[in-house]
């Protein structure tokens, strides 16, 4: 699997942690006022982050 | 890949007012890649609302929108329908709007079996206005002017769609966003009446109160608590119990649909002068 790329629009993020939970890889992870991408390389765009962001935030592309 | 949510958003209108992990952003979503589903013309599109968080909704869209009064949602989307009868017509609103302030506006709309889809989020509490308890607060939960828990009994807004009349019911959570634009597709695609009910999650109004620890418990909870109606059917109503049932719950393609039956009886009342 090679990843992917995962654009985070810090402009529209809250910070409410639902991508970084319900990530199943563990993909994301919180910094105080936004999510950060950690491990993009173990992506394996189950689009659960982008499905699941409220805000619009979160982009799963092609690596 | 990534869905492209923004040619469907009115430009400079996000970040949006919701806070911080409210399920109304799920739903948007939901019903952005429902209306690309079913390919509508959003010069022919209205999406109505009343008052409220989830009412919202329609600022953000890039469609023929109408923000009305509160609860009323489903009186001005009738005139719509009415009046242009071609328009595709969606609703949206909250537990509040939609069953109490706009509850007679919501059963009529039932009872007519008018082609529009309204898609009601449900959040248990009326967010909006300071955390007031609804018809859709589970009992003995905690709002603002129920300190001591809720004592009223809680509204079934599907059970009450399909009592009233509608003829496309059914019911997802945020927790489930595939579902929610599978069923908003099919909802919009049905002649009649079609009510989709989404329950999510209010954590600033709703969860605070009532020792819910975060967003994520709350969608959690949603999650577990939601049972596909088709694997309802094999379970015991003790193994039901506090559980809801998710999916299509009423589907009825026999019944008249309202706007042609009027067409219809103008047609014959002409033909009769």
């Amino acid at each position: 699997m090679s990843g992917a790329r995962i654009e985070v629009i810090e402009r529209n993020c809250k910070a409410c942690s639902i991508c970084a939970e319900f990530c199943p890889k563990d993909v994301l992870e919180m910094d105080v006022f936004v999510v950060k991408v950690v491990k993009p390389e173990d992506c394996i765009k189950c689009m659960q982050c982008e499905l699941l962001c409220p805000d619009f935030a979160i982009k799963v592309h092609d690596a | 890949m990534a869905y492209d949510y923004e040619k469907s958003i009115r430009p400079g209108k996000l970040p949006h007012i919701w806070c911080p992990g409210c399920g109304h952003g799920i739903v948007m979503k939901g019903l952005i890649r429902a209306m690309d589903t079913c390919e509508l013309d959003r010069n022919n599109t209205a999406i109505v609302s009343g008052i409220g968080c989830a009412s919202r909704l329609p600022g953000y869209l890039d469609a023929c929108t109408l923000h009305t009064a509160h609860g009323r949602a489903a009186a001005f989307a009738t005139g719509v329908k009415m009046a242009k009868p071609e328009m595709t017509v969606i609703c949206c609103g909250g537990d509040g709007d939609g069953t109490a302030i706009g509850g007679n506006h919501f059963i009529h709309a039932c009872r007519r079996n008018i082609n529009m889809t309204y898609v009601i989020m449900n959040n248990f509490i009326y967010g909006m206005t300071g955390g007031q308890f609804s018809p859709c607060t589970p009992t003995g939960m905690k709002a603002s002017t129920t300190p001591y828990g809720n004592p009223d009994p809680v509204f079934d807004i599907s059970k009450l769609a399909i009592g009233a009349g509608a003829t496309f019911v059914a019911r997802t959570t945020a927790a489930h966003p595939r579902e929610i634009d599978k069923l908003i597709a099919q909802g919009i695609k049905h002649n009649g009446m079609s009510i989709i009910e989404v329950l999510d999650d209010c954590p600033t109004s709703y969860g605070r109160r009532n020792k819910f620890r975060s967003v994520v418990d709350m969608m959690k909870r949603l999650k577990k608590d939601a049972v596909p109606a088709k694997a309802a059917a094999k379970m015991t109503p003790e193994q039901l119990e506090g559980k809801f049932l998710t999916g299509v719950l009423y589907h009825d393609n026999e019944k008249a649909e309202y706007t042609e039956q009027y067409a219809a009886l103008i047609k014959r009342v002409q033909e009769g002068a």
